[in-house]
This record gives C-alpha cells, structure tokens and sequence, in this order.
C-alpha cells in the first residue's frame, strides 16, 4: 500500500488531464448500464443453469448431438471470420485505393447485411444456393451442393460477417500515410517487402478486430442460417438452433446449459484475441 | 370511495358491452386457411342470434411453440393444436381443467387428418408405400419431431405401419425408421419450412405431410406438378381442441368460446372442415354430409395412437423425449 499522501497527487494528475469532468460520475454510469444491460441478463442465464445438477449439466452440454453442434457452429464461425478476413481486406482496399463509377453505391451496399433482417437472408441465400436456384444450378452438375449442407451455413456466416471486417479496416487504411510506402520504396523495399513489413503491421490489429466482431456475430447468428442449414442433427445444426429445440421442449435448464458454454467459450476466445492483440501491439511500440 | 369505485365499473361494463367483443384462437401452422373461413362464417351466425359483432383473431405457429406462448402468457381464449400432448402440456400448469378431452364429442378431435407424401409430377422414383421410403437414392422431406406436429405424427406412421406387418415387431420399426431418417435431406421446424423446402427450392423426391397440407400445395402449385400418393397404412391424427379456462374465465368469454367450439361440430362447421381437406367428424354419422363430402377422400387404413402407442403421453416419452428412439437413432451408443 502507498501511503494516501502519494495517492492524492496521482488522482489530482488524473483529474487535471481529463476531458471529461467527474470520474466518479461516469464510472458509475458506466457499471450501472453494462450491469443493467449486459451483465444482469448473462447472469441469468447462469442462474437458471444451476437448476441443474452437475450430472444433468455435464449430460447436457455434452451429448454427441450438442458437441457436433459444436463442432459446426465454432467451426465454420471460425472459418467464415477467417475468409471474411481476407475478403474484407480486399474490399476496404479496393474501396480506399481506387476510384471507380458507382463506388459509393458499393460502399453504401457493404452495409446491407447489418440492416437486413437476417430471415430474410437466409431465405435468399437459400433460395439462390438450391439445387434449383440461380447459382445452385450450376453447382450441382460439378457435384458441389450448398444450400442444406454444412457449406451452406458457412455461405450464410460469411454474408453476415463481412462487413464487420470491411468497416474496422477500412479507416485504418483511409489514414494510412502514402509516404511511408514511398520511403519504403525509395529505401530499396520491393512491392511484397512493403506489404508485408510496412502495410500488415499497421493494419493487423484493426484486422484482428474485425474477425473478432466477425467470428463473434457468426457464433451467435440463427435468423440466416437455419434457413439454408438443412438442420440435420449431427451434420448441419448449429448451437443456437439446438438452444430453440430444447426451448421448445419446454427443457429451458437444458437450453440455458448450452448458452452456457457458448457464452464461456465465445468470451475465452475474444479475450484471448483481445490479449494476443495487446501483445502485438506492446511489442511493436518496444 | 366505494361509490366512486363502483361509478367506474359501471363504466367499464357499459363500455365493454358496446365494443365488440374478441377472442384469440391459438392454432398451429397448416389451420391457418381453414379457420379463416371458419372464423368469418361463425361471426356471421353469433351476430344473428345474439345482435353483438364478434372478431376471432388466430395466431399460427408449430404447435409445441404456440402451447409455450400460451403457457408464456399468451391469452388465448381456445387452443386448436396439432396433438393432445401439447394441450396437455398447457393443463399441466393449470391453463386448461385436467378433463378437457372428455369436454367435447369425439375427444375433443372435430376433424382428424393423416400423413401421405407427396411427391413430384409423374411419381418419377415410384414411391407407392413406405418401404420406397428407403430405398438408396430417396431423398426425404420431413420437420424434426422434437418441434413439430407433423412430424411426430409421421415418426409414429412409419413405425406403426412396420407393426402392422406381418411379423413387425419393435426393433424392426426402429430399424426401418433409422433407414428412413437416414433418407432424410432437410429438417425444418415446422410443417410449412417443410413443405417450403420440397415445393419451392425443389428439394427431396418425397414430402410427409399432412393430408390438408398436401391438398393445399397440389391446388397452389398446380396438379401438374406434384400429385400425393396414399400410403398402404397411416395414423389417424386428432387435432384436438380446448377452451383455455383462466383465460376465459378472467376476460369473461367463456360462452363464446364454448360456442365457438362447438360450432367446428355443426353441419356448417364441419363441411368448412372438409372444404379444407380435414375429415370432418361427422361423415359417418350424417348422411348429408357424407354424400356431400364424398369422392373427396382416399380410402386408407389407419390406426391410432391410443391403440398402437397406448396414448400421447407414453409415444412422446418412449419416442421424442431426451433420450428416446429419435435420440437414440442419431446418438448411438447413449
């Protein structure tokens, strides 16, 4: 312990760089709306778990049905972030790099999976990946089938994640010095060494940002993917469509232990990238 | 006080008598259509006999759902589902008097149904009767039973008709039924994602459905492309119907109700029933009906739950319970 003599300065110093005025005042805004809004309904959720016995809970959440679900829904979430990683960045930079007629209709588009009711994805997606749909019917002669397989729901995931990665990335590149390519350059870096040494530093954890929320929203999401999922346990069920089955059943502990272990899952996850990131971040600034 | 209290009820009462009245039926997913028609025809007859205007409103859903939303809070003046169990369910919490089926003729079942397939224009795969069903190469259509009525009917049609065989025994229905889940190419929640599945994306050779719902989609999309094959065996389904007791007893509508659901067992109730493809009750018994009615029908045989299955209570537990042989078909080893 210091001694509150040394502390007082520190809170003073605080208190004379702040913007904002009243640090007791925000901060307890703050706890007061993320325990309202965030932390109260999660604990919940456990709460009403612990109606269960430990037997029960474990047989629950750990029946092959579940842990195939499992499997898909983290799984493809994981895969879809990763590919919307890369398709995202592609898209913020041809977005921020180069100008070409209707730009900003493209740009304004790229928004369109946020506000459209996800059901209603799902039943477009669908109806285009059937087997007679408009793409679905040239995929099926090449023996590829999307729509009521696996591939579907990751179609589904990746539709819905894209923007995430394009709009966390997309300011970052816009703020992104053309001089230091050009130092790069006149320095004797070639165009890879320049992307890789120069640009992806700068950009990574904006990257890394956007396949958390993209990852994130792919675990959780149900509205589009049930539609094109095909739903057959142990091949094509997601974790959220089993939580409704169970809800269905009137079996709301069971439902509640499986939102369990999505909710502890999805947390350790984004906590690890969020530490990883950190991480990445302390060890350029040294 | 008291006079104040009473002047304001008074209010109320003379308010409520002047509006209209309402009541909410709470149905599943295929009734939709039917009780259109039949909402509009028994508003039409309350309003002659007793001079006061009548609105029905209906909400539709898979019907374990809509008994949650009713156990949930939703007031739902009567209940029209798809099996005895879910009304049940809502009795078991004290919504609905323990004895509700023995309320009305026929346990409380004004129309009955049953599961046939239909499949696509010309029956290119030759689907005549359930062992078709799996067949290698035959892709089938049906919702998941743990959510929908449908289905549950058609687990336990393919099952019974094993058991109607000779030799049929337990462990040969559930190892047809295996083969058949294994046929299966999309699973919906309900009765209507099903048959969006098999009409509209195209998928699968055959569709369980309800007799009505095939009807439907055959008059929809045009006898020219799909036709509906009758099965050598099916089950007799029994929507069954209920007043919701506390609810009507708390918005005072329990006259209304009852006369509501008695109306689905008149004349006028039960031709609208067959209009709409459910075999009215009746038919047997009132020979106007049945000439009316007649042609409109396949012959089929059927059996029913009570006789096969020992009732609702025990097929749900032995069959769509954690654990039962719908799990045990796609979780072996538990």
């Amino acid at each position: 312990m210091k001694p509150l003599g040394m502390i007082l300065p520190e809170i003073g110093r605080a208190k004379r760089y702040s913007v904002l005025p009243g640090f007791g005042l925000t901060l307890g805004f703050t706890l007061l709306c993320s325990s309202l809004i965030v932390l109260i309904p999660l604990s919940a959720i456990f709460v009403m778990s612990s109606h269960l016995s430990w037997s029960a809970f474990w047989d629950a959440i750990s029946a092959p049905r579940v842990l195939a679900s499992y499997r898909l829904s983290f799984g493809a979430s994981f895969l879809a972030a990763a590919i919307n990683a890369l398709l995202g960045f592609l898209v913020a930079w041809v977005l921020v790099r180069y100008r070409f007629p209707g730009k900003r209709l493209f740009d304004a588009l790229v928004d369109l999976p946020f506000a459209l009711p996800t059901a209603v994805a799902g039943i477009a997606l669908s109806s285009i990946y059937a087997g007679n749909g408009w793409i679905g019917r040239h995929l099926e002669p090449l023996g590829l089938k999307v729509a009521f397989t696996p591939l579907g729901v990751l179609v589904a995931l990746i539709f819905i994640g894209l923007p995430f990665v394009v709009r966390t990335v997309q300011p970052v590149l816009e703020d992104f010095e053309h001089e230091l390519e050009e130092a790069a350059a006149s320095l004797g870096a070639g165009r890879g060494q320049t992307f890789v040494r120069v640009i992806l530093p700068a950009v990574l954890p904006a990257l890394m940002t956007g396949f958390a929320l993209a990852f994130a929203r792919a675990v959780g999401e149900y509205g589009s993917v049930i539609f094109i999922a095909g739903n057959m346990p142990m091949v094509s069920e997601i974790t959220p469509l089993l939580i409704v089955t169970k809800l269905e059943q009137f079996d709301y502990a069971g439902a509640t232990a499986i939102a369990v272990v999505m909710l502890v899952s999805s947390f350790v996850l984004l906590l690890a990238i969020n530490v990883l990131q950190a991480w990445s971040r302390s060890r350029r600034e040294r | 006080m008291t006079r104040l209290f009473l002047l304001l009820a008074g209010f109320v009462v003379a308010f409520s008598a002047a509006a209209q009245t309402t009541m909410l039926n709470v149905s599943y997913d295929p009734t939709r259509e039917l009780y259109q028609d039949f909402n509009a025809a028994f508003a039409k007859r309350y309003k002659e006999k007793t001079g006061v205007d009548l609105a029905v409103r209906q909400s539709h859903g898979g019907s374990g759902k809509q008994a949650r939303s009713v156990i949930a809070g939703l007031e739902a003046d009567v209940v029209t589902l798809a099996l005895a169990y879910d009304i049940d369910a809502i009795a078991e919490r004290g919504l609905i008097a323990p004895d509700w089926q023995k309320r009305l003729p026929h346990n409380a079942s004004p129309y009955t149904s049953t599961i046939v397939f239909l499949v696509r224009k010309g029956n290119p795969k030759e689907i005549k009767d359930w062992l078709d069903l799996v067949r290698p190469g035959i892709g089938v259509i049906t919702p998941n039973p743990k959510t929908s009525g449908a289905a549950r009917w058609s687990h336990l049609a393919a099952w019974g008709y094993v058991l109607k065989q000779p030799g049929g025994n337990e462990a040969k229905a559930k190892e047809f039924v295996a083969k058949l889940y294994k046929n299966v190419l999309v699973m919906d929640s309900g009765a209507r994602g099903s048959t969006t599945t098999f009409v509209e994306r195209g998928v699968g050779d055959v569709l369980l459905a309800w007799e009505n719902e095939a009807h439907l989609a055959v008059q929809e999309l045009g006898p020219d492309k799909f036709e509906i094959v009758m099965p050598s065996w099916s089950i007799l389904a029994e929507p069954p119907v209920a007043v919701v007791d506390k609810v009507v007893d708390k918005r005072g509508t329990r006259k209304v109700a009852q006369a509501y659901l008695e109306y689905l067992y008149s004349p006028e109730g039960q031709e609208i029933a067959a209009k709409h493809y459910y075999r009215p009750i009746r038919a047997e018994s009132d020979a106007k009906l049945k000439a009316k009615i007649s042609g409109r029908f396949s012959q089929i045989r059927l059996f029913t739950v009570d006789g096969l299955f020992g009732g609702w209570q025990k097929a749900q537990k032995a069959h769509f319970a954690d654990g039962g042989v719908f799990d045990q078909i796609y979780q072996p080893g538990r």
